[in-house]
């Protein structure tokens, strides 16, 4: 259940870009689609009632393996916001060096490319 | 196999360095001039590295942890073959920027960002790891989303920013893809996956993250109909820049990831790759031949002639594989060649039309000969390095039972045959106009590199002796064709 509801979340964002005509909504809308990507991560290696990854000495390794969530995930999970942070602070950058030659947001209106 | 490491780790360091002496040094004739020297040693050594890796191939453990634990670089025939290409045409590129870059203000930011995408290429083709690739793929990525609005006018913004949403969209597949492939098997590693894939059914879950694969791998090689931001984003960078773009980065985080992924890891069926291959040859060329604008007519050759890498690869067959990978290199050696040329009409024209061009071969002979030895190349005129590489192509497709494909190839020839005359005749041909008759030769840095790269042009058709093929071509293809082979090579 949860996992359709992180595609959705997917969709929404996928939604956001293909369709918006506001250069901010677009911005948005790959937000959304990073975190949904971000969530599903986290997702997989979620175990419920799960203990935190860190292996105490007093602690038997076969047990720690069955009951702790998976760190791979969270690890990844890190480095992705990382990226998407970056990729989303150029966007704006770039957005806002848009408004200063173009005057506007509308993606209607920013045209002198033939694409 | 520890010099492979010094691949990624030069030019991180080197962007860093040059970063840090921007906030350094005051002066900016001597930052200029530092930035110049470090970006072109470097290139020139990660140059000599990658040249003269041919033939040793294995795996390193970074940081000594065994894999599957650790993160671990790999390199085989295709990796080496594309090391090669990649930090050449980056060192003429560099070479290049010396004198290009004078027009723009900081020029030690164009250095920086220019390492971190080499970072990005090579560290993407060294890659043993999943997750790995997708981070080198995004440094390699947003640093030319930087690099193509790097002259922050209107329409340089305007295409960055579409690159840049086309690129996040491939990026966040690629990262949606990994995610299922690591909660399927619960490893990263390339080779382990491999290994795990080879034996496991062919589940739907799996279908779809090599559906996500080939989906995002197609946007950033720019294949019809996932080209739309390239015909923008390519013309708009700074020529050294575009030369870099459209002759290695498209290659490798497209086609070297896409073959990659799904010949050595998934080891799944290509043809369907090749009626996208027949139409970016077609429609790439046909758009091609209406533009008036020289770069975005070049940019529209890449997608046809990335058409062609694509079908041969697509094929499956060693001859096929061995035309696209031939062609591969070739087209990143001329079409940089061809870009740079744009870059030194355009320096001292300071145009692109080609309406406003004529006779340019009085003034600028060098830039005039070079386009023409790189015109005739793409073309596929005898005896230049695009001839053998096509018709590799054409003769593996009527051998693989596809005459069909062959047609379509030879027919894609001739109107980039025809498109090419156009240019010349519209540049370097004809009447030269009054008002360029003071026009100089293009500086002396920049004929160099020019110069460098149509030596090239003439050299690589020797690729196709059997013994320098050998050395060169056919590890590589016989490391794509060993499909899941390739987990053997990690230790």
């Amino acid at each position: 259940m949860i996992y359709v509801m992180c595609l959705a979340l997917f969709v929404v964002g996928l939604y956001g870009i293909c369709c918006k005509k506001n250069l901010i909504k677009i911005i948005l809308g790959f937000i959304i689609m990073d975190y949904a990507v971000n969530l599903f991560i986290i997702l997989i290696g979620y175990r419920k009632n799960g203990i935190a990854p860190i292996l105490d000495k007093t602690m038997d390794v076969n047990k720690f393996a069955l009951s702790s969530v998976d760190p791979m995930p969270q690890a990844i999970v890190l480095t992705a916001i990382v990226i998407g942070l970056a990729v989303t602070a150029l966007m704006v950058a770039v957005c806002v060096r848009i408004y200063e030659r173009y005057g506007t947001f509308d993606i209607t209106k920013i045209r002198k490319l033939k694409g | 196999m520890e010099r492979y490491i010094y691949l990624i780790l030069l030019p991180l360091g080197g962007a860093f360095i040059i970063a840090a002496l921007n906030a350094a040094v005051k002066s900016r004739d001597t930052r200029d001039i530092t930035s110049d020297i470090i970006a072109n040693l470097i290139t020139l050594a990660m140059a000599g590295i990658a040249l003269t890796s041919f033939g040793i191939n294995g795996s390193y453990s970074v940081g000594g942890w065994p894999v599957p634990l650790g993160i671990n670089i790999a390199a085989d025939g295709f990796s080496i073959l594309m090391l090669a290409t990649v930090n050449t045409i980056a060192f003429c590129a560099t070479l290049y920027s010396i004198n290009y870059m004078d027009q723009y203000t900081s020029k030690s930011h164009y250095y920086s960002l220019f390492l971190l995408m080499l970072t990005g290429m090579n560290g993407v083709l060294l890659s043993g790891d999943l997750f790995n690739l997708f981070v080198f793929i995004e440094i390699a990525s947003i640093s030319s989303y930087a690099l193509v609005g790097f002259g922050t006018e209107a329409e340089e913004l305007e295409a960055s920013f579409k690159y840049m949403v086309m690129g996040g969209i491939a990026s966040t597949f690629i990262l949606l893809a990994v995610a299922i492939l690591y909660s399927s098997f619960g490893v990263l590693n390339m080779a382990n996956i491999s290994q795990a894939i080879s034996v496991s059914s062919q589940t739907p879950l799996l279908k779809f993250s090599l559906f996500l694969f080939i989906a995002a791998f197609s946007i950033k090689a720019a294949i019809i109909p996932f080209h739309a931001w390239l015909p923008d984003a390519h013309p708009a960078a700074p020529a050294p820049v575009s030369a870099m773009l459209s002759g290695v980065l498209i290659k490798t985080l497209g086609i070297y990831a896409m073959t990659r992924i799904i010949m050595n890891i998934f080891a799944a069926d290509v043809s369907i790759l090749a009626p996208l291959g027949i139409i970016s040859i077609m429609l790439g060329v046909l758009l091609a031949l209406g533009q008036t604008d020289m770069k975005r007519l070049f940019a529209y050759h890449s997608v046809s002639q990335v058409g062609y890498i694509i079908l041969g690869i697509s094929l499956g067959t060693p001859l096929g594989i061995l035309g696209g990978l031939f062609h591969l290199v070739n087209h990143s050696i001329f079409k940089s060649l061809l870009f740079l040329n744009s870059g030194a009409v355009a320096y001292r024209l300071g145009t692109r039309e080609l309406n406003e061009m004529g006779g340019l071969n009085k003034v600028m002979p060098i830039t005039g000969g070079t386009s023409f030895i790189a015109s005739l190349s793409i073309a596929g005129m005898p005896p230049f390095n695009g001839f053998f590489s096509k018709l590799i192509i054409i003769l593996a497709c009527v051998q693989s039972g596809h005459p069909g494909f062959a047609l379509w190839a030879v027919a894609g020839s001739i109107l980039t045959l025809s498109s090419f005359m156009k240019v010349q005749k519209f540049a370097f041909f004809g009447k030269l106009a009054e008002k360029h008759k003071q026009i100089k030769e293009a500086p002396l840095m920049m004929s160099i590199s020019v110069v460098i790269l149509a030596v090239l042009c003439i050299a690589t058709s020797l690729l196709v002796l059997p013994k320098v093929k050998n050395i060169v071509l056919q590890p590589a293809v016989d490391a794509v064709l060993s499909g899941a082979g390739y987990a053997k090579i990690i230790r």
